[in-house]
């Protein structure tokens, strides 16, 4: 009796950390927002430079977006297994899902190095500034993400799994899923839109 | 599952019936169709213009939607809906905010100072010669 007593307030606990958190990615959401307003009123600011139709492969845009989809989804495959208990499986699936961001994060910063060497830089033009500002962010949240599953993983690594661990890795599988999300608004407004101007 | 932990009961145990990889896999094979979809409506330059446009918002707020469903599992929240209830807010917040913001800039470029040509041409219309 006392055991269900105390595993029923674990989990209301448990349950108002993860709308807390819930609500701290929802104001996420509205920082994302004014950053989306931002670049489509100054897309078409390109101060006579190049545009998005002249700057963006959007055949490399859709590897990225594939592996940050893949990793949201290996994530969730993780929870599963979180829900289960079984320590290993959600090491190995939250190390894949690492892998593949990791890949992402890789190709972005490649693509901003590239666009840095040709001249394109924030200073070029207004619609540069709010091009990096967008996809620096999401790419910051992105890395950020990662450190924090690194740190998860090594932590989990040493010790048996219970409920806090599965409350942790919660809380990043559903940070993982928004920046998904996020991405999803971004290769459609950034690149598929920036190919049709 | 993220979302649907509110329910006093041990979560491994309430979404058995639900087959729990599932809906992981219909969320992401449904993700990957339409951003092929998506990709591809450009990339091949399928649809007239205007019509295009109104495609990839219809298919982004459906990913958006599958994904919320599927791997957030917003669906499947015990009531009260407080997660639920929260994203609506927000929703409403990011409409104003980016509706908003598009809808004021783009009258206010409508109402700047032309360039000369234009303002010659609007000072020559409006003097009736």
């Amino acid at each position: 009796m006392t055991t269900d007593t105390e595993t029923i307030e674990q989990l209301s606990a448990d349950a108002r950390v993860v709308f807390g958190f819930w609500a701290y990615l929802l104001t996420d959401l509205v920082l994302f927002a004014s950053l989306f307003a931002t670049y489509a009123v100054l897309e078409g600011g390109t101060f006579g430079g190049p545009g998005p139709h002249q700057l963006f492969d959007v055949r490399y845009a859709f590897i990225e977006t594939m592996l940050l989809l893949t990793s949201s989804f290996v994530a969730g495959l993780g929870m599963i297994a979180a829900h289960e208990g079984a320590k290993r499986r959600v090491l190995a699936w939250f190390a894949a899902a690492f892998i593949l961001g990791a890949g992402f994060l890789g190709m972005e910063t490649a693509e901003f190095a590239h666009l840095a060497a040709i001249g394109a830089t924030p200073s070029a033009s207004a619609f540069l500034s709010s091009y990096f500002t967008l996809l620096g962010t999401h790419g910051l949240h992105v890395a950020i993400g990662l450190v924090w599953m690194g740190v998860l993983l090594v932590w989990a690594l040493r010790r048996p799994w219970d409920h806090h661990a599965e409350r942790k890795f919660m809380l990043l599988s559903l940070f993982w899923h928004f920046l998904d999300i996020i991405w999803v608004l971004i290769f459609t407004v950034v690149y598929l839109f920036g190919l049709m101007s | 599952m993220p979302l649907s932990d509110h329910a006093p009961h041990p979560s491994h145990a309430h979404h058995a019936h639900h087959g729990p990889a599932g809906s992981y896999v219909i969320g992401y094979a449904a993700s990957i169709a339409l951003t092929f979809v998506s990709f591809e409506l450009v990339l091949e330059g399928l649809l007239p213009a205007p019509l295009r446009t109104a495609a990839l918002i219809a298919l982004a707020l459906a990913q958006i939607a599958v994904q919320l469903v599927f791997f957030l599992h917003l669906s499947r929240e015990a009531r009260p809906r407080w997660h639920l209830f929260i994203f609506g807010l927000f929703l409403a917040v990011v409409i104003i905010l980016v509706g908003g913001s598009w809808w004021i800039m783009n009258n206010l470029d409508g109402r700047m100072m032309p360039s000369p040509d234009a303002m010659s041409a609007y000072m020559h219309d409006q003097s009736g010669l």
